[in-house]
């Protein structure tokens, strides 16, 4: 090889392509390292996700069995969107000012303009 | 009392005086440009956390000029910097003789020439990177890879223009869209190209809005800018902490010469994910930042004066520069066009031109050149993978350059 500071063109083009190659070879492996990463992250996530999801569902079980202190047993919603039914339940406790907790929603029912 | 002799004295004293001495002109010109910088970084924003430093460090340096003829008020000293970088001079490679001598830029300067500056905003960029769309989908990794073809072919570039070998190396470098890389490798290989290279690549950066999108329209078809993403996979903490610890481990054994650059990136990114370092998360990417990039762009500005700047060979490497940009911009959407092919028509190939590693404005031109072909298409979170393998990339190329040429 030249001179590196005269190069001439051949070398140059063989510095070029090598560092190019060097640059590929470098990411290609970091790439295979972060899939290994990725991939015993991912087995292990999923492991524990396994091994809770009996305890979940065992605690679960109670919760339907016994409501949860507060609870004023269910709601019906009649042509009515949760979301909305759960900001006028806030509006008329508010207007009220009482705790939701402590106030009684049967059903809500859309009333349709005729 | 002779009054004129007196007003003849001062007049003769002042920096004005400067302007009829020899060579006194090129720092003129340089003074114009400063303010031409100036303009640029503060009106049209380009850089303008930069672009405002390096040009008053240059007007500073180009007023030393004159100012210092008739005494020692020089704020920054060339001829020291030509002595410590001469080899058959006595004070080759001798901070002692600059600290002794230096005015306030030449101080200021020590800490580019160490290469302690880039090494700390890597700090902060990877302090404010989130590697998580990089981790979610690492095939990324590969166009922050292919992004890097501009650096070798600019290189090749130089060498036919009769550049030297180090000098053309730093000259590619500016393909890698990487301020920091940049002035680090240039310091160490063509200190003499600091200001040209500076300038260059911190303007193309700024540029990239305009330089991209129609390479990006030339080298893809409507129907590739039209694809539609599907959204990544969550990562998770222990990812994102693991991460830095064995890119830093991994990339610094395999080139030992990215070490400075690639162990302050991730030291920052830590410090960010681990979750019990929030303080030094904070200073690193806003106090610590900041107080580098002062001193990083005036003294860079600094170097900028008439008699190295005002030469062919800035204008060579301006050219250079975008050429650099361009062909780093194709080489990314290439990546992208085959990524694209490889995956059965699933990834977008716009995302390959943010493999250059200007972080994040590349990502976020990917972003508006897809939706403007698809209005639904939300392409910045998969663009940001490619654009911070960019940094990666680019720091692996300058540690090439510096193994060969170093």
């Amino acid at each position: 090889m030249s001179d590196l500071i005269n190069l001439n063109i051949g070398d140059a083009a063989l510095i070029g392509v090598l560092g190019y190659l060097v640059v590929f070879l470098g990411l290609v492996l970091l790439m295979i390292v972060v899939f290994i990463l990725t991939r015993i992250m991912i087995a292990k996530s999923k492991k524990a996700a396994a091994a809770e999801a009996p305890a979940e569902a065992a605690a679960e079980e109670p919760a339907k069995a016994l409501p949860a202190p507060g609870t004023a047993g269910d709601l019906k919603l009649y042509d009515t969107d949760p979301k909305d039914a759960a900001m006028i339940m806030a509006i008329v406790a508010d207007s009220l000012g009482k705790p939701l907790n402590e106030l009684r929603f049967k059903s809500i029912k859309e009333v349709k303009d005729k | 009392m002779d009054i004129i002799g007196t007003l003849q004295k001062l007049a003769l004293e002042s920096g004005f005086a400067g302007f009829f001495m020899a060579g006194g002109w090129k720092n003129l010109v340089m003074i114009l440009i400063a303010f031409v910088l100036l303009y640029l970084g503060i009106v049209k924003k380009f850089e303008p956390l930069l672009l405002c430093g390096i040009a008053f460090g240059c007007l500073l340096a180009n007023l030393s000029y004159f100012i210092s003829l008739g005494g020692s008020n020089a704020l920054y000293h060339p001829e020291l910097w030509s002595e410590f970088l001469d080899a058959s001079s006595p004070y080759y490679h001798s901070y002692g003789h600059i600290m002794q001598h230096c005015g306030l830029l030449d101080f200021f300067y020590i800490g580019v020439k160490a290469g302690i500056y880039p090494s700390l905003i890597f700090m902060g960029v990877g302090a404010m990177t989130d590697f998580g769309p990089l981790l979610s989908n690492p095939k990324s990794l590969l166009l922050g890879a292919a992004a890097q073809l501009g650096v070798f072919v600019a290189f090749f570039g130089a060498i036919l223009l009769g550049f030297t070998g180090p000098q053309a190396a730093s000259i590619g470098i500016i393909g890698g869209a990487d301020g920091p890389t940049a002035i680090y490798l240039t310091t160490k290989l063509a200190p003499e190209l600091l200001g040209p290279i500076a300038i260059a690549a911190y303007s193309y950066m700024a540029l990239i809005p305009l330089i991209q999108p129609p390479l990006m329209k030339l080298c893809t078809t409507k129907e590739m800018r039209e694809v539609k993403m599907v959204q990544t996979r969550e990562v998770s903490k222990t990812e994102k902490i693991i991460f830095p610890i064995v890119v830093a481990t991994f990339v610094i054994l395999l080139l030992p010469s990215t070490a400075p650059l690639i162990g302050c990136l991730m030291l920052g990114n830590l410090f960010r994910e681990c979750g019990v370092t929030d303080r030094l998360s904070d200073t690193a990417q806003n106090a610590l930042m900041n107080i580098v990039t002062i001193f990083l762009a005036t003294s860079v500005g600094a170097t900028m004066v008439g008699d190295t700047f005002l030469q062919l060979k800035t204008i060579y490497i301006i050219i250079l520069g975008l050429v650099a940009f361009g062909i780093s911009t194709v080489g990314g959407l290439f990546g992208g066009v085959i990524m694209y092919y490889a995956s059965g028509k699933k990834i977008n190939p716009l995302i390959g031109s943010a493999g250059v590693s200007a972080v994040p404005m590349a990502a976020r031109v990917s972003q508006d050149v897809g939706r403007r072909y698809n209005k639904s298409n939300y392409l910045l979170m998969h663009a940001m993978g490619p654009n911070v393998a960019g940094v990666i990339g680019s720091a692996i190329a300058a540690g090439f350059l510096l193994s060969v040429f170093g």
